[in-house]
């Protein structure tokens, strides 16, 4: 952990570093000894106090060398853990292998065999407890931050080629004349929608907003994913011949089976996301000031309201604001709300820091730019004023005690711990239930007790034709499980149409 | 992208637009709305309620007030233009069933959106009484069609400029004295409908109201819309918009609604700024 807390170095400092090292060992043979030896290498960023006033993206991404000696660390392991850590496999070692070479074409071709979205996995995926968590150079040095940085070698690689403007367009088998419809253009969806394409589909994706991209659109902001990156995969998508269809709910504009018995689609795939905000049911919740992080992220990121000069949706300007919840959502908006002018913003969080569910690069972005965490505090109710606006938050403060189901030490309140903080914006982020919308206007549609839509192994839903996969099967969780999620449904429907 | 077909101006401020959407058309049953954006890229999404279909011609009709920005923006669409973004039906349909009378309140523009409503509640064997409300005769609107559905209508304006002078509430409530209806459904300001509701709670006749809050999405994701119906939270897009009105709390829906009231009036003055500022510049 403490290798990471303090950047020090400047990004001139790294890039020098880096260069220095390259020199020593470009064109050496290294032993698993001298590569064990090589530096991890950190990933440059925006300096905190100058990010926090743009809303460009905080990592700016490797130096060349940078990515040169960070895959010379890795070990080139037979059989390789981190694959088995990738949703989707990637054959890491080998575009690691590559990169290290100086061969990043090759390096990304071998990473699109497996992964179609390379420039947003290498950014959003949580690789530390994927490919990294397994990684030997990191259990070798007992600490998973210092595996080889697989993300940032697959960030710089993709990069390279989107920039270069030479990226290809995948190869599409000859029209097999049936069609499929995609429910939802997220990860899950633009997956699925690539992989039946590629197998001679016609496929139709149908989204409910007015632009494409689901959660990486709306959800995750600018500074994090920058949104010409999503705009450039949906634009390779409707070159392959993927239709997109905006401003199509799916379970309203047109019911579910209807795409089946009347529009002619011989499959369908549910991606719809995980989109029903939770609140706390506390006292104040419906007071003017308390949002949703879906609804506050959207506003920023969808609607841009952030751009004030253009963008005609508004957006509060809070000067004291506490986000509720500890994930990479409740990160996102707090570090959305620093950047819109919030004097100060806090993330209250039931238990500590080590059981955060945020990315740990998040969270150290986030205290790098002087968000303030308030661990093992809880909110009671929230208090307004004479006009119905927050006010303050009234807290009690927590103590871990016994591990609980989920093996975390369960947060135990103090008695009499109550304080009062004052904040005019109150930001819920505690996660989302599943949409009800579809499992509402369609019959026959099994779902759980969450209201998440239940699949078998081949993510076939209880009607037949329909599969689901990504947050509507899983909860809430990443863009890469939804992705993996995607190539499997692709696989299993596309066997479903070959076999008719 | 949605065409313009026909436009009419209602009333100083009150717009009736004709749009090409045919799945919309198609779909929609009474008591849905839809989302508009003008442009995808910094437009504004707002929720409108479909006033009337023809699913032959594909085409929907919105009847809108200009309150703000985007319907202020909406209003200058003519014919041949196109709106880039409709969104829709939207909300659970109005649950129509044969139970006998039926009062229908509409206040000021809320008369648009009744008008389908009131229509398949006449078309399910229903007595159907309408109220239709305005600050004055000039804002009074779609009189004609209503007339043409109601059993019996009664106009009523604040300033008694036509028809009565008087609040909805006070029909509402000769009629709920002389024979209680077996259902209301008032829509309309949030203010009216309030009163619609407390002026028919004493005589116990359940009241219907359609709730048009700050909306985001329109599909249940961001919560923007969220009202406390019986102590309880519910999302108006995908709950309602429709509500039993004797358990909306409307105290907290008005302030909800008045959200980003301090933006909007600072945009306001920007642009009165603004405008100071040219025609200094052109004096000069």
């Amino acid at each position: 952990m403490e290798a990471k807390t303090v950047q020090a170095k400047t990004n001139a400092d790294l890039k020098r570093e880096a260069d220095e090292l390259f020199r020593e060992i470009d064109g050496r043979e290294l032993k698993g000894k001298d590569r064990l030896k090589l530096p991890p290498q950190e990933m440059p960023t925006q300096d905190p106090m100058e990010r926090i006033r743009n809303m460009n993206e905080v990592a700016v991404g490797y130096y060349e060398h940078q990515v040169r000696v960070e895959a010379a660390r890795c070990l080139q392991c037979n059989p390789a853990p981190c694959i088995k850590g990738c949703p989707v496999a990637i054959n890491i070692p080998a575009f690691v292998k590559a990169a290290e070479e100086g061969d990043y074409q090759e390096s990304v071709r071998i990473i699109k065999e497996s992964s179609l979205l390379p420039s947003i996995c290498g950014r959003v995926c949580p690789q530390e407890s994927q490919c990294q968590a397994t990684c030997t150079v990191g259990r070798a040095k007992k600490d998973p931050l210092l595996s080889v940085s697989i993300g940032r070698i697959e960030r710089y690689v993709a990069d390279l080629e989107r920039e270069s403007g030479r990226k290809s367009i995948p190869e599409i088998a000859p029209d097999t004349g049936k069609k499929v419809a995609v429910v939802g253009s997220g990860p899950a969806g633009i997956t699925v929608a690539a992989d039946l394409r590629k197998a001679g589909h016609e496929v139709t994706v149908f989204e409910a907003f007015h632009k494409p991209g689901g959660v990486m659109v709306y959800g995750i902001p600018e500074f994090r994913l920058p949104k010409a990156i999503v705009e450039e995969e949906i634009e390779t998508l409707k070159q392959m011949g993927v239709e997109i269809r905006t401003n199509f709910l799916v379970g309203r504009t047109r019911k579910l089976t209807d795409l089946i018995e009347k529009d002619g689609f011989d499959a369908v795939f549910i991606g719809s996301g995980a989109g029903l905000p939770k609140f706390m049911n506390i006292e104040g919740e419906n007071l003017v000031g308390v949002l949703s992080a879906n609804e506050y992220l959207t506003r920023s990121n969808l609607m841009k309201a952030y751009d004030e000069d253009n963008a005609d949706t508004p957006i509060f300007h809070s000067k004291r604001v506490a986000v509720l919840g500890g994930g990479n959502v409740a990160m996102d908006s707090a570090r959305t709300a620093q950047r819109l002018g919030a004097e100060k913003v806090f993330v209250v969080y039931r238990r500590t820091l080590k059981e955060m569910p945020a990315r740990v690069e998040e969270v150290h972005h986030a205290m790098e730019e002087n968000i303030e965490f308030m661990f093992l505090h809880s909110p009671q109710r929230i208090l307004g004023n004479e006009k119905g606006r927050v006010k303050a938050l009234e807290l009690l403060t927590y103590e871990l005690g016994e591990p609980d189901d989920s093996g975390r030490r369960r947060p135990v309140p103090i008695e009499g711990s109550e304080s009062i903080l004052d904040v005019d914006t109150v930001i819920v982020s505690i996660g989302n239930d599943s949409n009800p919308l579809l499992e509402h206007t369609t019959d026959n549609l099994e779902t759980n007790k969450w209201g998440n839509i239940v699949v078998d192994d081949d993510l076939k839903t209880s009607i037949d034709k329909v599969y689901a996969g990504g947050d509507i099967v899983l909860g809430a969780a990443t863009v890469i499980l939804a992705m993996g999620h995607g190539r499997k449904a692709a696989k299993a429907i596309n066997e479903m149409l070959s076999a008719e | 992208m949605y065409k313009v077909i026909e436009k009419k101006q209602l009333s100083d401020q009150v717009f009736k637009m004709k749009i090409e959407a045919p799945l919309i058309a198609e779909e929609r049953k009474a008591g849905q709305f839809v989302i508009v954006q003008k442009d995808t890229n910094y437009g504004e999404r707002i929720p409108l309620t479909i006033a009337d279909a023809d699913s032959e011609a594909g085409t929907i009709t919105l009847i809108f007030q200009t309150v703000g920005k985007t319907t202020t923006e909406l209003s200058m669409f003519e014919p041949g233009d196109y709106i880039e973004n409709v969104l829709g039906p939207l909300g659970k349909p109005t649950h129509i069933d044969k139970l006998g009378t039926i009062v229908c309140v509409g206040g000021g523009i809320g008369v648009a959106p009744m008008y389908p409503i009131a229509q398949a509640l006449k078309a399910a064997g229903n007595r159907v009484i309408i109220i239709i409300g305005a600050r004055n005769k000039d804002l009074v609107i779609m009189e004609d069609e209503m007339r043409a559905i109601a059993d019996d209508l009664i106009i009523v304006t604040d300033d008694g400029s036509y028809g009565r002078k008087a609040l909805v509430t006070g029909p509402l409530k000769e009629l709920c004295e002389n024979d209680p209806p077996d259902q209301v459904v008032a829509i309309g300001p949030p203010i009216m409908m309030k009163f619609c509701a407390e002026t028919t709670r004493p005589f116990k006749v359940p009241t219907v109201v359609s709730l048009n809050t700050i909306m985001v999405d329109g599909t249940g994701m961001c919560g923007g819309c969220r009202v406390s119906v019986g102590g309880k939270t519910k999302f108006v897009c995908v709950d309602g918009p429709e509500f039993d009105g004797h358990q909306v709390d409307f105290d907290n829906m008005m302030l909800r609604l008045g959200s980003y009231k301090e933006r909007e009036k600072e945009e306001l003055h920007k642009c009165h700024l603004e405008g100071q500022i040219k025609a200094r510049e052109r004096k000069s």
